[in-house]
C-alpha cells in the first residue's frame, strides 16, 4: 500500500529537485549579475589608485575623512537615543492605552515610513528653513535646517516610525499580567517601567536602534535636499564622486559604510528576527 | 481578614453587563472557591476585588471594616497569583519572591530572612538562585504563590493557578497548593473553572453564572442540595430526567419512579452514580454502549427517559450493548429544581 | 483617564511627536494650494500650482508608474518562485542566500548605485535606458518580496500539502500553481503593495542612475527643491502624498493580514 507511494515521491523527487534549481534560476542570475559582480568591481575599483589597498588606512589618516566618519557616527547616536526615548514612550503609551482617535494617531506616526529621504529633507525645510513655520511664528531669525540640528530632526523624522513600529510589536507581546503582578506587589509606575517593562523590550531596543542607527549612517537624500554646512559620510561620497571624480575613495568609503551598516543590521536581525527597511 | 462585598457590579465599555451586583462574605482565614464556566465574571469580580479593575459606581469593598474601595491595587496589600503566573523573567527565583518586599523597603537583612522563610515554606531551597527560565511549570507555580505570599498580604488572591499545568500534574499540584493554602492561614479567594479543583481546595465554593453568584456554600452542600438545575449539572453533574411529574411522581419513557416530596412545575436531575442496575427496578433502558473506566463502567442507557442517561456500575459483570436492563433510582437522589430557562 | 503625571508625560510626548511629523506634511499640503504662501491662506485657495507641476512633470510621474509595474512584474518573476525555493529547501546554503540578497536592505543605495555605475556605466545603451534605474529598484525591492512570501510559507504546512497534491499525482509545476501560489497569495499581496510602495518612493540609487531624460518623481522632486519656488515645491509633494498614502495604507493594511496569518 505504501510503497508505490514512497516509490512514486522518490520519481517525483528528481524532478522536483530540478523544478527547486527552475525556481532559483532567475534569482541567481540577477542577483549575481547585478548584485554580486557590481559588489565585486565596487571592491575592486576602491584598490584602483595610486595608494591601492593602503586606501583604506588613508580613510583615517586624512582628517577630512576621519572628523566626517566622527560627524556621521555622533549624529546617528544622537538620534538613535532620541528615536528611542520617544518611540518608546510614545509605543508603550499607544499599545496599553485604548482612545478615540488611537488609530489617527498611529497613522500619523507610521506614514514616514514611505516618505523618500528627499521629502523629509522638505518637511524640515518647511520647519525651520527660511521661510519656515518657526522662523514665521517667532521673532528673530530661527534658520535651523541647513544646520547640524536640521539634519539631526530631519534622521529624527524618518526614525521615529521605524522604531515605533519595532517597540510596539515586542510591547504588543508582553504579557499584561506582568504589570499587574508588579502593581499588587506594590510597585510604582516608575519601578514598573525599569523592572518590568524595559527588561522585557531590551532586545526590541537594541535591535531598533541598530537599525535607526544604520538608517542615519546611510541617509543620503535628506542631506542632499537640506545641503547641509557639515559634512555627513553619504554626501561626501556623492561629491567624491560626482565632483572630484576621486571613483577609489568614494568606492572604499562606500565599502566601509556598507559593511558598518550590514554588520549592525546583522546584530539587530540576530536580537528581533526582523528588518525595517534602510533608507532615507 | 474578613472581606465584605456589597453591590459589586460592573459594565465593560461597550455595555456588556460582565457582572450583576453581588453581594459576597468571606471570613478570616476561609479559603473560597469562585466555580463557573468562562465568561460567567468570576475573574472580573476578583480583578475588582484585587484592585485591578474599578467595579460600576455603588459599589463597596470593605477589608476587615476597612473600606478600600477607592484605593488602588498598590496599597490594597493583596497577593495574587496570576493565570500565566506573571514571573519576571529577568529576575531569579529569589529577586521574585524578593520584589514585593523591596516595593516595601524594608532592611535588606529583613528581606533575606522573610524570603527565606517562604522558601522553605514553599519548598523551593533548590531553587532560589535560578533563572525563571530554567524551572519546569509546578516550580514556576510555587514561586508565584511564594512572590504573592511573601510581602504577607492581607488576601490572597488566585487566578486559575492550576490551568496552565498538564492533567496529570494538576491533580497532584491541587493537593500541594490545598495543603499549602492552609499553612499559610490566610484568607484566599481562588477562581477556577474545575469543579473538582474547587472541592478539593475550597472551604466554601460560590458557583457563578451569567454575572452573578448562584449559590454559596460548603462542597458537600453544593452537591447534595443545589439550589438550581445549573448549580446541579456543573457540580457533579447532574443528569435531566426529562418526564412528567404529577404530585410525587415522575413519569419517564421507561416506568415511573416515586419522589420524595410533590414537586409539580420542577425539573428532575439523577447523578450518574445513583442510578443503579436492578433485576426489579421500576425503569426499563436499554443499554447503548459499555464503557471500562477501571473503577468501574460507565454505561450509556436509551429508552429510560427522553435523553440518553449514563449509569456508573461497580460489579464485575456488566451489561452488554443491546441488553434490556431494569433501573432504580432512590427517591432522595433524585433532585427536583425549579425550572431553569437558562439551561432548559 | 489619565491616573497620574506618568500617563500625562507619555500623552504629551506621543502628541509631540505626531505633531512633529504632521505639522509640516500639512503645512505641504496648505502651500501646494495656496496663493502665495508668504501671505498665508487669505490669499487665497487655487490649483494653479498643482497644474504647473502637471505640466512641469507629468513625465517623471509617468516614468515612476512605469517603473514600479515593471518592478512589480520583475520582482513577482523572480522573487515569488525564489522563495519557494527558499523555504522548500531550509538550510544553511539557503540562509546564506537570502541574507546576500538582503545586503540591499541593510547597504546604502549610493553605495549599491556606485557599484552598478562602475560595473554598467561604460554600456551607454543600457546606461541610459530606463531599465537601468529599474534594475535599482529590483536590487532594493526583491528582498521584501522574498520575505514576505517565505513568512507566510513557513507558517503553512507547505511540505505535507504538496506531498497530499505529490500523492494526488501533481506534477511539480503543478504543485506550485496549484497549491504554492494561491497559498502564498496573502503573502504575495503584502509583497507587491510594499514593492510598489518603496519603487515609486525610492530616490538614493534612482538619483545616482537616473539620467536629465530620464527623471522619477523623487528624482523630480529634488529638482522642484532646488530650483523652484516653495509653492511648486509643495504641489508637487502633495501630488506626490496623494500617490504613495492610499499605497501605503493598503500596504499596511495587507501585510496585518499577512501577518493575521503567520502566527
Amino acid at each position: 500500500m505504501f510503497r508505490p507511494i514512497v516509490v512514486c515521491l522518490g520519481i517525483l523527487d528528481m524532478t522536483q529537485r530540478q523544478f527547486l534549481l527552475l525556481c532559483f534560476l532567475p534569482l541567481a542570475i540577477f542577483t549575481l549579475a547585478f548584485l554580486a559582480l557590481p559588489l565585486a568591481r565596487l571592491i575592486l575599483a576602491s584598490s584602483e589608485s595610486e595608494a591601492g589597498w593602503a586606501i583604506y588606512l588613508k580613510i583615517l589618516q586624512t582628517p577630512r575623512y576621519l572628523s566626517t566618519l566622527l560627524q556621521t557616527v555622533l549624529v546617528s547616536v544622537a538620534v538613535t537615543f532620541a528615536a528611542l526615548a520617544i518611540s518608546t514612550t510614545a509605543g508603550l503609551f499607544l499599545v496599553r492605552n485604548t482612545f478615540p482617535g488611537r488609530s489617527v494617531l498611529l497613522s500619523i506616526l507610521t506614514l514616514p515610513l514611505a516618505f523618500p529621504g528627499v521629502v523629509v529633507g522638505f518637511m524640515i525645510i518647511l520647519l525651520g528653513g527660511r521661510q519656515g513655520l518657526v522662523n514665521q511664528l517667532l521673532p528673530g531669525h530661527w534658520v535651523f535646517a541647513y544646520s547640524v540640528l536640521g539634519l539631526f530632526l530631519g534622521y529624527l523624522y524618518f526614525s521615529i516610525p521605524r522604531v515605533l513600529l519595532t517597540v510596539m510589536a515586542a510591547a504588543e507581546k508582553i504579557d499584561p499580567a506582568l504589570e499587574e503582578a508588579a502593581l499588587t506587589l506594590g510597585a510604582p509606575s516608575y519601578r514598573i517601567t525599569l523592572d518590568v517593562l524595559l527588561p522585557a523590550l531590551a532586545s526590541a531596543l537594541i535591535a531598533a536602534g541598530a537599525i535607526a542607527f544604520a538608517t542615519a549612517m546611510g541617509a543620503f537624500g535628506t542631506a542632499f535636499t537640506l545641503a547641509t554646512k557639515i559634512d555627513v559620510l553619504p554626501m561626501v561620497i556623492y561629491t567624491e564622486f560626482t565632483l572630484s571624480a576621486n571613483i577609489a575613495m568614494a568606492s572604499a568609503l562606500s565599502v566601509v559604510l556598507g559593511l558598518v551598516t550590514w554588520a549592525l543590521l546583522l546584530i539587530a536581525r540576530s536580537f528581533s528576527g526582523t528588518t525595517v527597511a534602510a533608507g532615507g | 481578614m474578613t472581606l465584605t462585598l456589597r453591590n459589586i457590579a460592573k459594565t465593560f465599555a461597550g455595555g456588556t453587563r460582565a457582572l450583576l451586583p453581588t453581594d459576597l462574605e468571606i471570613n478570616k482565614g476561609e479559603i473560597v472557591s469562585l466555580l463557573g464556566p468562562s465568561g460567567c465574571g468570576k475573574s472580573t469580580l476578583l480583578r475588582i476585588i484585587a484592585g485591578l479593575e474599578t467595579a460600576d459606581p455603588g459599589a463597596a469593598i470593605h477589608f476587615d471594616g476597612e473600606d478600600v474601595t477607592a484605593q488602588p491595587v498598590e496599597s490594597r496589600k493583596v497577593g495574587m497569583v496570576f493565570q500565566s503566573y506573571a514571573l519576571f523573567p529577568n529576575m531569579s527565583v529569589r529577586g521574585n519572591i524578593a520584589y514585593g518586599l523591596k516595593m516595601q523597603k524594608l532592611p535588606k537583612s529583613e528581606i533575606k530572612a522573610r524570603v527565606d522563610e517562604v522558601v522553605t515554606l514553599c519548598q523551593l531551597e533548590k531553587y532560589v538562585s535560578q533563572p525563571i527560565a530554567s524551572l519546569s511549570g509546578g516550580q514556576r507555580q510555587r514561586v508565584a504563590l511564594a512572590r504573592a505570599f511573601a510581602p504577607r498580604p492581607r488576601l490572597l488572591l488566585l487566578d486559575e493557578p492550576l490551568s496552565a499545568l498538564d492533567a496529570a500534574l494538576r491533580t497532584q499540584l491541587r493537593d500541594e497548593l490545598a495543603q499549602l493554602l492552609r499553612n499559610f492561614g490566610i484568607t484566599a479567594i481562588f477562581v477556577t473553572h474545575d469543579q473538582n479543583e474547587a472541592m478539593a481546595i475550597a472551604d466554601r465554593v460560590a458557583v457563578m453564572s451569567h454575572g452573578k453568584v448562584a449559590q454559596i456554600g460548603t462542597p458537600e452542600a453544593l452537591y447534595r442540595n443545589p439550589d438550581t438545575a445549573f448549580v446541579a449539572r456543573f457540580v457533579g453533574d447532574a443528569q435531566p430526567l426529562v418526564g412528567r411529574i404529577e404530585g410525587n411522581m415522575l413519569y419517564l419513557q421507561g416506568g415511573k419512579l416515586p419522589l420524595s416530596r410533590a414537586a409539580e412545575g420542577h425539573q428532575a436531575f439523577v447523578r450518574a452514580e445513583d442510578i443503579r442496575l436492578e433485576p426489579r427496578g421500576p425503569l426499563c433502558a436499554k443499554v447503548e454502549a459499555v464503557t471500562f473506566l477501571g473503577a468501574h463502567y460507565r454505561i450509556a442507557l436509551t429508552g429510560a427517559a427522553k435523553e440518553t442517561l449514563f449509569a456508573l456500575y461497580g460489579g464485575l459483570n456488566a451489561p452488554s450493548p443491546g441488553d434490556t436492563v431494569r433501573l432504580a433510582i432512590a427517591p432522595q437522589s433524585i433532585l427536583t429544581l425549579p425550572v431553569d430557562k437558562e439551561v432548559a | 483617564m489619565l491616573k497620574s503625571n506618568t500617563k500625562l508625560l507619555q500623552l504629551s510626548v506621543t502628541l509631540a511627536a505626531c505633531a512633529f511629523l504632521f505639522v509640516p506634511t500639512l503645512q505641504s499640503v496648505l502651500a501646494g494650494v495656496t496663493a502665495n504662501y508668504f501671505r498665508g491662506v487669505s490669499s487665497g485657495l487655487t490649483l494653479k500650482w498643482v497644474g504647473q507641476v502637471w505640466e512641469l512633470y507629468a513625465g517623471s510621474i509617468f516614468l515612476s508608474i512605469q517603473i514600479a509595474l515593471a518592478c512589480l512584474a520583475a520582482t513577482l518573476i523572480i522573487g515569488v518562485p525564489a522563495a519557494y525555493a527558499l523555504a522548500r529547501n531550509p538550510g544553511r546554503m539557503s540562509r546564506v542566500l537570502e541574507e546576500f540578497i538582503s545586503l540591499p536592505l541593510a547597504v546604502p543605495g549610493l553605495a549599491l548605485a556606485l557599484a552598478l555605475l562602475q560595473l554598467y556605466g561604460t554600456n551607454h545603451g543600457f546606461r541610459t535606458h530606463w531599465s537601468f534605474i529599474l534594475v535599482g529598484h529590483v536590487l532594493y525591492t526583491l528582498p521584501f518580496m522574498v520575505r514576505s512570501v517565505m513568512s507566510v510559507l513557513a507558517a503553512i504546512d507547505l511540505k505535507t500539502l504538496e506531498e497530499g497534491a505529490a500523492s494526488l499525482g501533481a506534477s511539480p509545476q503543478r504543485r506550485f500553481f496549484d497549491i504554492v501560489v494561491p497559498n502564498a497569495l496573502p503573502g504575495i499581496l503584502a509583497g507587491a503593495l510594499t514593492v510598489v510602495t518603496l519603487s515609486i518612493g525610492e530616490f538614493n540609487l534612482t538619483w545616482m542612475l537616473h539620467t536629465p531624460h530620464l527623471k522619477t518623481l523623487p528624482v523630480g522632486l529634488a529638482d522642484s527643491y532646488a530650483s523652484m519656488r516653495l509653492e511648486v515645491a509643495s504641489a508637487y509633494t502633495l501630488v506626490f502624498f496623494v500617490m504613495i498614502v492610499p499605497l501605503l495604507l493598503a500596504m499596511q493594511w495587507a501585510s496585518a493580514r499577512a501577518q493575521r496569518i503567520t502566527q
